[in-house]
């Protein structure tokens, strides 16, 4: 998994891409439309739905984003375990000592 | 020039005249036989002589397919005003109606997203 920190940087180097992620903290099981309203009425944003679907399934792509299909409706929830692992490869709990 | 009919394209009329007017609380209008279907229109209870809604047929071959594609991205048809989006949402549910997104705030509005049984979302919103 670690193999797949690369996309995450990626997909957080955006800022519609950091929006979409702070809406989704708000609350799990959003739609497309829900996501694309929030971008546009809290964040004046005005990607296309076109382009926020670009930047979801990226966002999928590096594992950020888990979807759910329930009958008709599709939903987008966050998922913080790439994070996670970044701090598992990287952040120590102590200050190693120097030689 | 003013709006006097909107239209909403359902799979049922009979299906979709009792969703709009036992549960969303909409008063029937106009009902009038055309062969297979009806002329059938609804009307707000608060706008009696206002813009009636038609509830039409979804029999051309490119209705489904678009109706569908809305509401794979969860995208409402068409949104209707109400004082209050909890209140509504609260009653709406205990009527056993099925929101894609219950009550949140969008900055000036507030709104949530139904299923109205027909093949359609429908947003309900109020202004803050």
């Amino acid at each position: 998994m670690v193999a797949d920190v690369g996309d995450v940087f990626k997909a957080l180097a955006d800022p519609t891409r950091r929006h979409i992620l702070d809406e989704l903290v708000e609350r799990d099981d959003q739609t497309l439309f829900e996501i694309c309203a929030r971008l546009g009425t809290k964040h004046q944003f005005t990607s296309s739905r076109q382009a926020v679907s670009q930047h979801l399934e990226l966002l999928e792509a590096a594992g950020l984003v888990r979807t759910r299909r329930e009958g008709r409706y599709k939903f987008h929830t966050l998922d913080t375990r790439p994070l996670a692992q970044i701090a598992e490869r990287w952040i120590r709990d102590k200050p190693q000592e120097n030689p | 020039m003013k709006i006097h009919l909107a239209s909403i394209l359902v799979d049922d009329q009979a299906k979709a005249l009792a969703f709009y007017t036992d549960v969303l609380g909409f008063v029937k209008k106009n009902d009038v036989p055309m062969g297979e279907f009806s002329w059938l229109t609804v009307v707000s209870p608060e706008d009696p002589d206002g813009v009636e809604l038609v509830l039409e047929p979804d029999q051309h071959p490119a209705a489904k397919p678009f109706k569908e594609a809305l509401v794979d991205d969860g995208i409402p048809f068409t949104s209707f005003a109400v004082t209050d989006v909890h209140a509504e949402y609260e009653r709406l549910t205990k009527l056993g109606v099925v929101f894609t997104q219950p009550p949140t705030s969008m900055g000036p509005v507030t709104t949530a997203v139904l299923d109205d049984t027909c093949g359609n979302l429908i947003q309900i919103a109020h202004m803050n």
